[in-house]
């Protein structure tokens, strides 16, 4: 009884944040409802009993990568809205639900297979953590290397990437970056004089 | 109804997965547009973690767990290029910065 009442107030919150982030102009409120949302879909996951990966959601999605939506932000002008040229609505609208329909098939698959044998079993007598500690570190420790791998490239990406120039600035007026420019050169002239 | 099964959470990952495919395919701002995946890789984790559930099994968890990690470093070299792009063409629009014809 309480499960299905938890399950459709996540279903229908995170299915309207999710609608918010799609459809709104501002990046502000996109941003903020995407981090609503993902905090709403790790209930889901506390409702299905994967704690550990519930506590992952909430600590890698809604900290980790909404602040870095949030200090990238800061490199844009997230304060106008963003005005966007769209040549055919019905269009995407009739794609969008077409592929919604394959979607729910395609997902819902699973229900009509039913000889379909669990490969990792839960361990019986211990919490989740320790459950996913004990599959994670022996069958999937290959993966969660080259995982971490990735993380590394990506870390070693994202400072290259967005590191140079760090200094300069983006959205302050082309008089102001003129000004940053022309300085060093005036005060090579007042050293002259000098 | 109020029996949630399987079928429910499917249902809804499916659902939240057309909304970002929408959402991917009406955006024209390179930012929304990452939102838009965000969207999708959130709706596949909770199919990922309710068939994992439905079979007593821990692969589901384990696939969503490098989900998010590949979602995580994909944040952080899109925004990197997300950034350098903002540089080059002062704008994150994609009529603006596309340089192909046709």
């Amino acid at each position: 009884m309480y499960e299905s009442i938890a399950f459709y107030v996540f279903a229908i919150s995170t299915t309207i944040l999710f609608l918010i982030t799609v459809m709104s102009k501002n990046v502000l409120y996109a941003m903020t409802a995407l981090a609503a949302g993902m905090v709403m879909i790790s209930g889901f996951f506390f409702l299905l009993g994967a704690d550990f990966l519930g506590v992952v959601q909430l600590v890698v999605y809604v900290g980790a990568v909404m602040a870095l939506y949030a200090f990238g932000m800061m490199f844009f002008d997230a304060t106008k809205d963003i005005k966007e040229k769209h040549q055919n609505p019905a269009l995407v609208f009739l794609l969008g639900g077409l592929m919604a329909l394959v979607f729910v098939v395609m997902f819902s698959a699973p229900i009509i297979g039913d000889n379909i044998k669990a490969f990792y079993p839960v361990i019986e007598g211990v919490g989740n953590a320790q459950a996913v500690g004990m599959v994670l570190f022996t069958k999937y420790l290959v993966p969660f290397e080259v995982a971490g791998l990735l993380l590394l490239v990506a870390m070693i990406a994202g400072i290259i990437l967005a590191g140079k120039k760090m200094d300069y600035s983006l959205t302050e007026s082309e008089a102001a970056d003129e000004e940053m420019k022309i300085e060093p050169n005036s005060i090579e002239i007042q050293k002259g004089d000098a | 109804m109020l029996e949630i099964g399987v079928n429910h959470y499917l249902i809804l990952s499916g659902l939240l997965f057309s909304i970002g495919f929408m959402g991917v395919l009406r955006r024209k701002n390179l930012l929304m547009l990452f939102f838009a995946t965000e969207v999708m890789l959130n709706a596949v984790n909770i199919a990922f973690a309710a068939i994992g559930n439905y079979y007593g099994d821990l692969s589901g968890q384990m696939f969503a767990f490098f989900v998010i990690a590949v979602a995580a470093s994909e944040v952080a070299v899109g925004l990197g290029l997300l950034i350098l792009l903002y540089k080059k063409y002062g704008s994150l629009d994609l009529d603006v910065i596309s340089s192909m014809k046709g």
